[in-house]
């Protein structure tokens, strides 16, 4: 049974997020453009708030709750394997960069697909990415919504229903009437918890097992492997562990929900900012956390459960009311990944499809009544399909990462950089890449000793540039559309 | 006509450099990476040598790799990377100055 002391920093904390979202409705019915403000906040993010909303967003229930549990069974080799995910600081800011800044201006672009759309000149690059976007933002934001809720059951010891509405009601609220500025302040803080909590429970660990030289000698004697990088039963292969690098460092890039804050920046000077910060960041975050993983095996070698270790060695090392501050980071970065998610998938249906397919003059008072409704809509929909998930969402879930980046790295990359690339390329490399991905990852997982997502976005690569050779001759390009 | 994305912009020069710099960061940062963890940890894990109780590949590749990709990046923005304007018409001041985050 939990006290009342890790109860108390729990409850502040969803409240204080809670009434920042709230806060920032104001921006949202000031904006004289509503689409900007609501879905990319009027572009105006610093350097600080872009840098914690891009590290909040990356990091998930995984680098909290899963990761470290693989790290305990597996020793110091998945610690190795998780810092694949430093690039993923500095790599997306750098590489989408100024380019995509200001292209997204040019043409008015406020989301990914819309940049898409206007790119390669064509509805259907931008009806197959909404669909994609839809289809796989939406399961794996209803997994993470499993997940904090799951969380919450097992520290407040209450029934899943209950806590799931308690998860649903203190991020959809804010997240309706605040929109991506009320997101990105929220992750502000919730990164900061994600980074304090990391910090102290990592400090607490160390003290606890008597100093790193005291707990390298706990885990040699367990098993030496534990602190080799080749894993406890030597199934890490340097191969296969650089294979993360594709996965969950550069590939980031392809990810819609990070590639639209590398939109939403004020200037150069703010992304600057943000390459150092995030970088910093992320790194301390991954490394620590991981680590915690590791050494809670010398503390306490008999967690039976990978996905308890965090909460188990937290409250076992710091008294209650750090614990419940600790216990927060987890909760900060499930919240701070599916209130992107959600805001991410609203964008796609009433940007994307509402007022490209079904209402294309839509009045300023129309597309605000349908942005909240949608956004609210979806998440009462995210809600109920929590409630008990249906087996084809969390068969979409397996590959909403890997596909998702399979699906979009190229047609952004080389979009940006590669004049000849074209729509058939895009259409094509879409197509190819995700569906590699699934038959992959359903006949053929870890193929060549490599993770599944690299020979899908090998092929996604191929087929770009293929078909954008081929159909070079057919291209005419028409005078620049204005989206907006 | 030719898309705008294209045009001879000296801002897309800059743009094209940095996001080749950031391919070079990342190559480097996976060999510091890779090279110490690997290169260090030949043998028996029982003869591994340590540095401030760590495992010495895993002090130079992961904490080390860390200090060193912080460094190196800070270096890299502070000195290589130019600011540059990302509207034409300068409405960011107007909506700066409408008080952002």
């Amino acid at each position: 049974m939990m006290s009342l002391g890790i109860l108390l920093p729990l409850l502040f904390f969803l409240f204080i997020i809670f009434f920042v979202g709230m806060w920032t409705n104001k921006y949202v019915s000031q904006s004289d453009s509503f689409l900007h403000e609501y879905f990319l906040g009027s572009r105006n993010m610093g350097g600080f708030i872009l840098a914690m909303t891009m590290m909040a967003t990356y990091g998930s229930a995984s680098s909290f709750i899963g990761g470290p549990g693989v790290a305990y069974s597996t020793g110091l080799g998945w610690v190795l394997l998780s810092m694949a995910q430093l690039p993923a600081g500095y790599f997306v800011l750098m590489i989408l960069g100024k380019k995509f800044a200001i292209v997204a201006r040019q043409y008015h672009s406020v989301t990914l697909i819309d940049f898409l759309k206007s790119r390669y000149q064509s509805e259907l690059v931008g009806l197959l990415a909404a669909l994609s976007i839809i289809i796989f933002l939406f399961s794996s934001m209803a997994a993470q919504w499993v997940g904090g809720a799951r969380l919450i059951e097992s520290l407040l010891d209450i029934p899943y229903w209950l806590a799931l509405l308690i998860f649903a009601l203190s991020v959809m609220i804010y997240v309706v009437v605040g929109g991506f500025r009320a997101v990105a302040l929220t992750d502000t803080i919730l990164g900061a918890v994600m980074f304090f909590g990391t910090l102290i429970l990592l400090v607490a660990t160390i003290i606890a097992g008597g100093g790193v030289t005291n707990i390298m000698e706990k885990l040699v004697a367990i098993d030496p492997d534990l602190i080799s990088p080749f894993g406890a039963n030597g199934e890490l292969s340097p191969l296969y562990v650089s294979s993360y690098w594709i996965l969950v460092g550069v590939g980031v890039v392809g990810l819609p929900q990070i590639a639209v804050r590398a939109m939403s920046y004020k200037n150069a000077k703010a992304m600057h900012q943000a390459i150092i910060i995030s970088t910093v960041f992320v790194g301390i975050i991954m490394l620590g956390m991981h680590l915690i993983g590791v050494f809670a095996r010398a503390i306490n070698p008999n967690i039976a459960v990978g996905d308890t270790v965090m909460p188990t060695i937290a409250m076992e090392v710091l008294p209650p009311v750090l614990a419940g501050v600790v216990l927060a980071a987890p909760m900060a970065a499930i919240i701070s990944t599916v209130n992107a998610l959600l805001i991410m998938v609203s964008s796609a249906v009433v940007k994307d499809i509402y007022l490209s397919y079904i209402n294309r003059d839509a009045q300023e008072r129309t597309i605000r009544k349908i942005s909240y409704t949608v956004t609210a809509v979806l998440g009462v929909i995210v809600f109920f399909m929590a409630l008990s998930p249906p087996d084809f969402l969390i068969w979409l879930n397996l590959f909403s990462f890997g596909g998702l980046e399979a699906a979009f790295i190229w047609p952004v990359i080389l979009g940006l950089y590669w004049k000849k690339g074209n729509r058939y390329g895009a259409i094509w490399s879409m197509i190819v890449g995700v569906s590699s991905y699934i038959l992959f990852h359903t006949y053929y997982p870890n193929a060549f000793g490599m993770h599944t997502v690299v020979m899908p976005v090998v092929l996604s690569l191929i087929t770009f540039v293929v078909a954008s050779i081929f159909t070079d001759k057919k291209i005419v390009y028409k005078p620049l559309k204005q989206v907006d | 006509m030719e898309d705008k994305m294209f045009s001879k912009d000296p801002r897309f020069k800059v743009a094209k450099r940095e996001a080749w710099i950031g391919v070079g960061l990342v190559v480097i940062n996976f060999l510091w990476w890779f090279g110490f963890a690997y290169g260090l940890s030949k043998g028996s894990p029982t003869e591994y040598t340590y540095i401030l109780g760590f495992p010495a590949w895993f002090f130079y590749s992961c904490i080390g790799g860390l200090i060193i990709m912080s460094i190196l990046i800070t270096f890299v923005v502070k000195v290589l990377f130019k600011e540059v304007p990302f509207d034409e018409e300068e409405q960011s001041a107007e909506e700066a100055n409408k008080g952002g985050l």
